[in-house]
């Protein structure tokens, strides 16, 4: 079942990282290895301006239902662009046992 | 070399003399009866920040606070008057906590038209009063005027919500002081797309102050951060503030930033250069009223190469101005010597359009990876300190603000002995 824009079947493969919260798009970065998060944001990063340019055709607070899903599909390219782009691993270096929740946000 | 020029006593901290430049001895962060002491010389006594505003938006909304540093739970509460109370969460019928959800030792929040105790169904308005008594009948000479909620002393400043236990306590805006004063017209009220974070964290509350209230260890804690070549400059140049000023017992850094936008693309990460957005917040200014100019008491040394500034507002709230036109608050509430709650806020104009979604996105993404790395290193600190190995610790003049706020904190805690004839046995 598709559930982004048809312009974006390149991205379908990855549709379950079109996850609504910080918290499940933390966990899941947190249960991906770094050659599942490098294929996910060699592709998605490609695409993440086209997708603003998409998403950008509707309100913010009334997107169709396969716009939201691409757009927390690029949530979680952003969630991943720290280990892909720096870390070189899903956890923060040096931040042991530290943890922080986000305990309210705005989610889309 | 001084990058930014310092006072003509020739450092920030020889420019207020009642400082110091000795090393600063670290006991007031393991000694756990120097932190009961806290508690009651400057918690239980001092206006206290618990929120904001925009978390009532209507007649009946509310929230708690557990603070373990007042031994108390506190309701937060918007009055039929349109009034913002603070009211002890405790009923007058047995003492049973009134508003929690599932558990009772974690903070709820909601909207209502009174409270009901779970236990007896006793029932109190918005403003505390005690308005329903079960079996009423059954009780002896019950008069219920006299049964309301026992009250706080609650007082709002730009939106941001205050409470003292002390009632003797001079007023909200007159303790904030000069700080108040230079802020006020700030458009906090524009800002209310926020996300906030909350942390335990295994060490002092001052330490983790002591951490966000210098920029000494940015370039070295931080710089796998940064690109390389930007790390390595960053590492050579070392941190300079271009401001400090203490209005004791707040205290303030003005600090430059070149990230927002940063002078050249190649200084940053791919996903910055496409979503213009970053620690420092996203690129591009909101179009609102009060960002140009800004009050006058923000960037107050008037440099152009200003990023962000910071307010220490006594004892344990952080607020912090960023150039891109966003704000931030730290808060640090102690539970024991080498504990406390971290809490962390993030103010953004709400996003118009996806574009500045995501650009905001990233700004609270980048937020918490430094931040877990600020946290750790914490804990590594208390540690340490504890095994009084090391007791006194030489603070550069990069580090004013955490010899003010040792001081503060030893001075008042110091007064309150003298007052209360409670003699330190460490």
């Amino acid at each position: 079942m598709s559930t982004l824009p048809t312009e974006f079947a390149d991205l379908e493969p990855y549709a379950d990282w079109a996850l609504a919260t910080e918290a499940e798009r933390y966990a899941k970065r947190l249960a991906s290895s770094m050659p599942q998060m490098q294929e996910f944001y060699d592709v998605a990063f490609g695409r993440l301006e086209d997708a603003i340019t998409y998403c950008d055709k509707f309100d913010l607070d009334d997107l169709p239902d396969d716009a939201r899903s691409l757009l927390h599909l690029m949530q979680s390219l952003v969630m991943v662009s720290f280990p892909v782009e720096v870390w070189k691993q899903p956890r923060v270096p040096d931040s042991g046992a530290a943890w922080a929740e986000l305990i309210r946000e705005p989610v889309v | 070399m001084s990058h930014f020029t310092k006072p003509a006593e020739g450092s920030w901290t020889e420019h207020f003399p009642d400082l110091g430049t000795e090393p600063v001895d670290y006991t007031d962060s393991i000694d756990p009866e120097f932190y009961e002491a806290e508690r009651n010389a400057i918690f239980k006594r001092t206006w206290l920040n618990v929120g904001r505003v925009e978390r009532l938006p209507r007649t009946g909304s509310y929230f708690t606070r557990e603070l373990a540093c007042l031994g108390t739970s506190l309701i937060i509460v918007k009055g039929r008057d349109g009034v913002i109370r603070a009211l002890h969460n405790v009923c007058r019928h047995r003492g049973n906590k009134l508003v929690w959800n599932d558990f009772p030792n974690e903070e709820t929040s909601g909207s209502c038209r009174q409270f009901a105790c779970k236990y007896h169904a006793w029932r109190y308005d918005l403003d505390g009063k005690l308005s329903y008594v079960q079996q009423e009948g059954e009780f002896f000479d019950l008069d219920k005027q006299e049964y309301g909620l026992v009250s706080v002393r609650c007082e709002v400043w730009e939106g941001f919500i205050f409470i003292n236990l002390d009632d003797n306590a001079r007023p909200l805006r007159e303790y904030l002081g000069k700080y108040a004063e230079g802020i006020e017209g700030y458009p906090f009220h524009e800002m209310t797309e926020v996300y906030s974070y909350r942390a335990e964290i295994g060490s002092n509350w001052k330490l983790f102050i002591d951490a966000f209230a210098e920029f000494y260890h940015a370039p070295v804690l931080h710089q796998k951060q940064a690109v390389k070549d930007e790390a390595d400059k960053l590492m050579s140049t070392g941190f300079e503030a271009l401001h400090y000023d203490l209005q004791s017992p707040h205290s303030m850094i003005s600090s430059w930033g070149g990230m927002s936008p940063p002078k050249d693309l190649a200084m940053v990460k791919p996903i910055e250069r496409v979503l213009r957005s970053g620690l420092f917040g996203p690129w591009d200014r909101p179009d609102i009223e009060g960002l140009d100019p800004l009050p006058p008491g923000i960037n107050p040394a008037g440099a152009k190469p200003w990023g962000v500034d910071e307010f220490e507002i006594f004892p344990n709230m952080s607020l912090l101005f960023w150039a891109p036109g966003w704000y931030l608050t730290y808060h640090y509430w102690p539970t024991a010597v080498d504990k406390h709650i971290f809490e962390a806020n993030l103010y953004f104009v709400p996003p118009k359009n996806t574009r500045e979604r995501l650009a905001q996105e990233l700004a609270a993404v980048t937020f918490k990876e430094y931040a877990l790395q600020d946290a750790n290193t914490l804990e590594a600190t208390q540690t340490m300190l504890a095994t009084r190995t090391v007791t006194d610790f030489p603070l550069c003049d990069q580090e004013i603000l955490l010899r003010h706020l040792h001081k503060v904190v030893k001075d008042k805690v110091q007064e309150y002995r003298e007052e209360n004839n409670v003699h330190a046995t460490n």
